[in-house]
């Protein structure tokens, strides 16, 4: 049988068409979108809670701690101290759900309450062109790529708004920084993805996933990351993300232990909640674009791995690069503003730029013959590692290898 | 038909509001509301791609000019309203209004529109790029000179020649 056609590929989109089908025509479509709104917000919202809990746990064994592990499931006395702290997360929600909402008597009240609707709003839509499966995309769009970016451009907007709102100039002043880190990090997050774009030849999201199936020599799949351009676009894109989503290292805007959390300085309760909501939306969004653009979307690893749905695939990633961002917060250390927007100027940007022309070289030598193979590979890895060195190297001049004074 | 009234009603609203509004940053935040109106039309007129492009430079990078420049540009929070109209500065407002409407009205009237039945063929975005990289190059490459020299413009103004890391040492 054919693998799109089978059961538990077309399972999903045959039962929301079994729930709407007895409506009349006209409702059809309109209760389709809703269900699969329903579904988004739902989904993402249950794996925001267990990503909290995740962190802290992942966090917790990282610094050889336990993490949350008390806390058991409301109503089942029995599950309290067994369950990894399963309940932590509606514990979290409730706590923030009926704190004292304070808002300044100064602060700008429509805009201080309009910025994490409108971040919370942004970052959801976000999520409406990944393709989660063979046949799941919420919204098939030409231009999606584009649509995804500019869904997430309208996220510097609420930052702006929460912080000019809460009159306050530390509010304000993380705001700038937030901002100007934003900005930073778009133009390598936008460029690592042009190739990608390049050689699909299309900014539909499904297309992208399309070009990066089948396998050469019947088990290495076609995903972007296994070529010498689309590693090196794969790992600015997510150094790009992680600045992008305010994860550490890149967590300045916030920065809890110095700048009193930034821009949220006046926020509390579940406005704050809102934030975080957004923030993790963000991580998530940017990873399945990530996952898409790079690993091959829902396509398999190996082809005798092709029994596995298509969605159950897509999240697997998904869960992989979700967790990968918080090792990642668990290892490094913050960076500092400087050093921030050095990293995303003089670094990511020429590299992202130089992959453009290694694309290139790529789809150009596309078609060489035999052993010229091995020449396109050896010339494409050139291109990536020669241009790393050299720019790696002029920037740490005279910086690094960091002497210690103080410590050994 | 209604949605192409809302979207209007949406855009111009918005725009209203932004000029009778005496605080600078509810202004230019509304002006955003109405470059995404715009950005709806681009839409709802079946051009996917410019609507997505307006959001991504209009509501994303655009807005952000606006409200630095408003921030760099006032002194306190108390500078940020505008005191009332003056009669200098209705008639200057109406005449430059009234400018930019004659010219926008003449060039909508002056240019000729092909005679296309609606509903046909929308664009993809592949066929928009071929045309860019084809027929209309030398725009793209006059529009990316002039954006570059701008760039580097910008960093030469801002750039200050001092070596921070002789004088750390």
């Amino acid at each position: 049988m054919n693998a799109s056609e089978r059961f538990l590929e077309t399972a999903p989109i045959a039962l929301r068409e079994w729930l709407t089908g007895r409506l009349p025509a006209p409702w059809h479509w309109f209760a389709n979108s809703l269900i699969t709104i329903a579904l988004i917000i739902g989904l993402f919202a249950t794996l925001f809670a267990l990503l909290t809990l995740a962190e802290r746990k992942v966090l917790g064994r990282v610094q050889n701690r336990p993490g949350p592990n008390r806390t058991g499931l409301p109503f089942l006395k029995f599950t309290e101290g067994k369950m990894f702290g399963l309940g932590q997360p509606l514990a979290d929600g409730i706590k923030m759900l009926t704190k004292e909402d304070i808002v300044p008597r100064a602060a700008d009240q429509v805009l201080h309450f309009l910025a994490p609707v409108a971040l919370l709003a942004f970052s959801i839509l976000t999520f409406a062109v990944i393709p989660y499966g063979r046949h799941i995309i919420p919204v098939e769009l030409d231009a999606a790529v584009l649509y995804f970016f500019a869904a997430g451009a309208a996220t510097e907007l609420a930052i702006f708004m929460a912080g000019w709102a809460s009159h306050n100039k530390y509010s304000l002043l993380a705001a700038m920084r937030a901002l100007a880190q934003l900005i930073s990090y778009e133009l390598p997050l936008l460029l690592s993805m042009v190739p990608v774009i390049m050689l699909a030849g299309t900014l539909s999201t499904t297309g992208i996933v399309a070009a990066q199936g089948g396998f050469k020599f019947g088990i290495i799949a076609h995903w972007n990351v296994f070529t010498p351009w689309g590693f090196a676009a794969f790992v600015i894109f997510m150094i790009s993300a992680l600045a992008e989503s305010n994860r550490s290292p890149f967590d300045l805007p916030e920065a809890e232990s110095e700048l009193i959390a930034g821009h949220l300085t006046e926020y509390s309760g579940f406005k704050y909640a809102l934030f975080f909501m957004a923030e993790y939306f963000g991580m998530c969004a940017l990873s399945g674009m990530a996952v898409t653009l790079f690993l091959g979307g829902w396509q398999p690893l190996v082809p005798f791995l092709d029994f596995i749905p298509s969605y159950v695939w897509f999240t697997a990633k998904l869960l992989t690069l979700l967790v990968s961002f918080i090792w990642i917060r668990a290892t490094f250390p913050r960076l500092r503003i400087d050093q921030l927007t050095r990293l995303a100027w003089k670094f990511l940007v020429p590299l992202a730029l130089v992959n453009l022309g290694t694309a290139a070289f790529w789809a150009l030598t596309g078609n060489l013959p035999g052993l010229l193979q091995i020449s396109r590979w050896v010339g494409a890895i050139a291109l990536v590692v020669i241009p790393f060195l050299l720019i790696g190297r002029r920037l740490t001049r005279g910086v690094a290898p960091r002497t210690y004074r103080f410590a050994d | 038909m209604i949605a192409l009234i809302v979207i209007a009603l949406l855009t111009l609203g918005t725009a209203a509001v932004a000029m009778s509004l005496r605080n600078l940053i509810h202004s230019a935040l509304l002006l955003v509301g109405s470059w995404a109106g715009i950005a709806a039309f681009y839409l709802w007129a079946g051009a996917e791609f410019v609507a997505f492009a307006q959001v991504l430079v209009y509501v994303g990078a655009v807005s952000m000019i606006v409200l630095f420049a408003v921030l760099l540009t006032r002194r306190s929070r108390a500078d940020l309203n505008l005191s009332p109209v003056s009669v200098r500065r209705l008639v200057g407002s109406a005449f430059s209004a009234a400018a930019v409407l004659g010219i926008l009205f003449g060039a909508v009237i002056g240019s000729p529109l092909p005679q296309q039945s609606p509903g046909t063929a929308t664009t993809t975005v592949k066929q928009l790029g071929t045309t860019l990289m084809n027929a209309h190059i030398a725009g793209v490459l006059i529009v990316g000179v002039i954006l570059t020299v701008a760039l580097i413009g910008a960093v030469v103004l801002a750039a200050n020649d001092r070596d921070y890391r002789k004088e750390q040492r």
